[in-house]
């Protein structure tokens, strides 16, 4: 110090150690700073792209939660529908309940001259009308010859038209409909005839190729049998694989095979998992198609290296004292692994198996493969009904020309994503119980 | 080891074991023991005995195989697949190693604390209840919570404890954890009890406690602990065995080891030359 002190000049010139480190430390903070900032930077863009995403979703696929039900008067003209015997189920069933319709909207609207005219008259009400109409005498049998006021389910163009409306009738989307059906639909509006209800279709039916009908329950059933077989399957058999790859395997070189084989197999392209369960399940074993045992056992075999490897490194997480102290009292492997591993591991493992399932829920090609995506109309009641699932499904309807299946493209989506959290959520509360606090 | 030091860097391919190594009332013995990890020779030639009610001490600086040795005496090695056991041991006349010896019998004669405590991640009665159930030692609930009292009131943690039984073992602080975890060792019943530097972990009062503790026991069990710490050697055992490299240097009486040891390499370990 005495040195610096006595060379003034030098001092000057060279800054002291302090001065340095001061000058570096401000260069550290600002690079401490940018290095933050960066993984901000991530987390908002990743952010962002979540709520377009979401935003988009919503925005397109709200509107198919409503659905437009047109009011007419019908008339149960017991000649009409050829019922002679009001207690005869038979003839209430096969009754052709689309003449009241047709009769009905005639009435209304005589400008309909032409047979062309009438067709599209007639167009403007789903041919799911006469189902409710149907259901409606079937309930109440003394409506027979009576004149009733029904809310009766519109045609997709007209839903279609008056959701795009608003206040302003030149935003409408016209599409199909021709002039005539426009100013139709359009005295509906004044004489307040039509209007928008909660749409309970889209909950409780299959699908169809009348958007309107098309339901999304189906699909919903279809996974859900589809993932518990998944379940049911790749959960045991992954935990009890793991369980013994890490506890009695013994280390040697078909060991190492196997592991490396797992590895593979995880990072393996889901449809090549499709085409071995249609080459396997449909072509060996001669299961049927399209059934959700046939998806789920394909979604197993796709499912399976997750949760090995996941479980391998919850068991891998157990501390070896935990073990060393059960063994020293006596206890056998088998009641080391089910007293005190696989207790210890649950969460972990449940964690993998939780990403695992959530993948096969989304999952799409490999269900294209074993013929899950056909047109379906029947709710699937078991594994081995014929179905499709929710991704499929979305495939399916996003396919479709109508415009009225964009909207439930949406919807399913919204769907596919509440299932999924419902699934995360449940599982995550699981293991948070099964999580021990000490 | 100081390789310098003349007096102690010396060959010890040719040493053999001096003192008393063997026991008239030996509950367990050791003969011509050889344990090697892989290739790499851990114990070398190392005969023992442990007497009736004894408490004997194994010293010896780190790596010299004192824990290894202590290990197989109630096969926790085997759970190591490199390591391989030569020799004879014997819990009184039965041979441990014999293959006809059941291993979850043989822990249950022969019960093991280790360095660090590690109590299971459940309650203490469940920690101490484990190893009875597992064994099916109790046959009714009553008897179980016997055993748990009797085990807890014998580890000295039954005063600490007794209003908490059902709060987690593994929030005690670490001397009790021991205790908990002697607790569970005893509540087996076993004849022998290894101690794996029990107390390493532990604060000097804890250490206190647990020596006292390993007093008490030697009345009913037989102990054989490893330890770092050549004063809780002199304070808890009747005979001390100096370990070095892998072999078996001296067993003497623990007050002849640290007042008047026969090896040189004993009294330079105990004077701090090395270890």
């Amino acid at each position: 110090m005495t040195n610096l002190s006595s060379q003034p000049a030098a001092n000057a010139q060279t800054p002291s150690t302090m001065d340095l480190v001061n000058k570096n430390l401000a260069k550290r903070y600002r690079a401490e700073k940018r290095f933050k900032a960066y993984g901000i930077a991530a987390i908002l863009f990743g952010l962002a792209c979540l709520v377009i995403l979401f935003t988009d979703i919503v925005s397109k696929g709200h509107s198919a939660f409503l659905q437009t039900y047109v009011y007419l008067e019908v008339t149960y003209d017991a000649d009409t529908l050829e019922i002679d015997d009001i207690n005869n189920p038979q003839q209430i069933a096969i009754a052709d309940y689309s003449a009241l319709v047709k009769a009905s909207l005639r009435q209304q609207f005589t400008d309909a001259k032409s047979r062309k005219e009438r067709r599209n008259l007639y167009g403007l009400v789903s041919n799911g009308a006469s189902f409710t109409l149907r259901e409606s005498l079937e309930d109440n049998p003394a409506l027979l010859n009576q004149t009733v006021g029904v809310w009766l389910l519109a045609d997709d163009d007209v839903d279609t038209y008056y959701k795009s409306r608003g206040d302003d009738k030149a935003d409408a989307f016209v599409g199909r409909l021709v002039p005539k059906q426009v100013a139709w639909i359009e005295t509906w509006i004044t004489n307040q005839q039509i209007k928008k209800r909660f749409n309970t279709t889209f909950f409780t039916s299959g699908d169809s190729r009348e958007p309107e009908q098309a339901g999304i329950l189906g699909a919903m059933a279809g996974s859900l049998f589809t993932l518990l077989v998944t379940i049911i399957l790749s959960f045991p058999i992954g935990v009890a694989a793991a369980v013994y790859l890490e506890e009695y395997a013994p280390k040697n070189k078909l060991t190492d095979f196997i592991e490396v084989n797992i590895n593979n197999l995880a990072a393996v392209p889901s449809i090549i998992f499709g085409l071995l369960g249609l080459a396997i399940f449909i072509g060996y074993f001669e299961m049927h198609r399209s059934l959700p045992l046939v998806g789920g056992l394909v979604l197993s075999l796709m499912t399976l290296p997750t949760i090995i490897i996941s479980s391998r490194a919850a068991i891998k997480s157990v501390p070896p004292s935990i073990r060393d102290a059960a063994l020293g009292l006596g206890a056998s492997k088998m009641q080391v692994i089910l007293h005190h591993v696989l207790p210890l591991s649950m969460p972990g493992m449940l964690t993998g198996a939780i990403i695992g399932f959530a993948q096969a829920l989304g999952e799409t090609a490999p269900l294209l493969m074993i013929g899950m995506v056909a047109f379906i109309v029947d709710i699937p009641g078991g594994i081995s009904d014929p179905s499709t699932v929710l991704p499929v499904q979305i495939f399916l309807w996003s396919d479709s020309p109508e415009r009225a299946f964009i909207e439930r493209t949406s919807a399913a989506i919204m769907v596919l994503l509440a299932f999924l959290i419902t699934m995360n959520t449940f599982a995550i509360l699981l293991r948070n119980r099964l999580e021990r606090r000490w | 080891m100081n390789e310098n030091d003349p007096q102690i860097s010396q060959d010890i391919t040719n040493l053999i074991t001096v003192g008393n190594a063997f026991s008239e009332h030996a509950k367990m013995s050791m003969r011509n023991v050889n344990v090697f990890y892989a290739d790499k020779q851990a114990i070398h030639d190392v005969s023992l005995d442990i007497g009736k009610n004894e408490v004997v001490a194994m010293i010896g600086p780190s790596g010299c195989g004192k824990s290894t040795f202590l290990r197989c005496m109630n096969r926790m090695n085997d759970t190591i697949d490199s390591c391989r056991i030569e020799g004879d041991f014997r819990l009184e006349e039965d041979d441990i190693y014999h293959p006809n010896q059941d291993v979850v019998a043989l822990r249950a004669r022969v019960g093991i604390v280790f360095q660090k405590p590690n109590p299971f991640p459940k309650s203490i009665y469940d920690n101490v209840a484990y190893g009875p159930k597992v064994h099916g030692l109790a046959s009714s609930k009553t008897d179980l919570d016997e055993i748990v009292e009797t085990s807890l009131v014998r580890a000295g943690l039954w005063n600490e404890v007794k209003d908490r039984l059902t709060a987690a073992g593994t929030g005690l602080s670490g001397g009790q954890q021991q205790r908990l975890c002697i607790a569970r060792t005893i509540a087996v019943g076993p004849e022998v009890i290894l101690m794996d530097e029990p107390c390493s972990a532990l604060d000097p009062i804890a250490t206190a406690k647990i020596e006292e503790l390993i007093a008490e026991l030697s009345q009913n069990f037989t102990i054989a602990i490893v330890t770092h710490s050549m004063q809780q050697a002199a304070r808890v055992s009747q005979r001390t065995a100096y370990f070095h490299m892998g072999k078996l240097i001296e067993v003497n009486d623990t007050k002849k080891v640290f007042t008047n040891p026969e090896h040189e390499l004993t009294e330079a370990y105990i004077t701090g030359r090395f270890g």
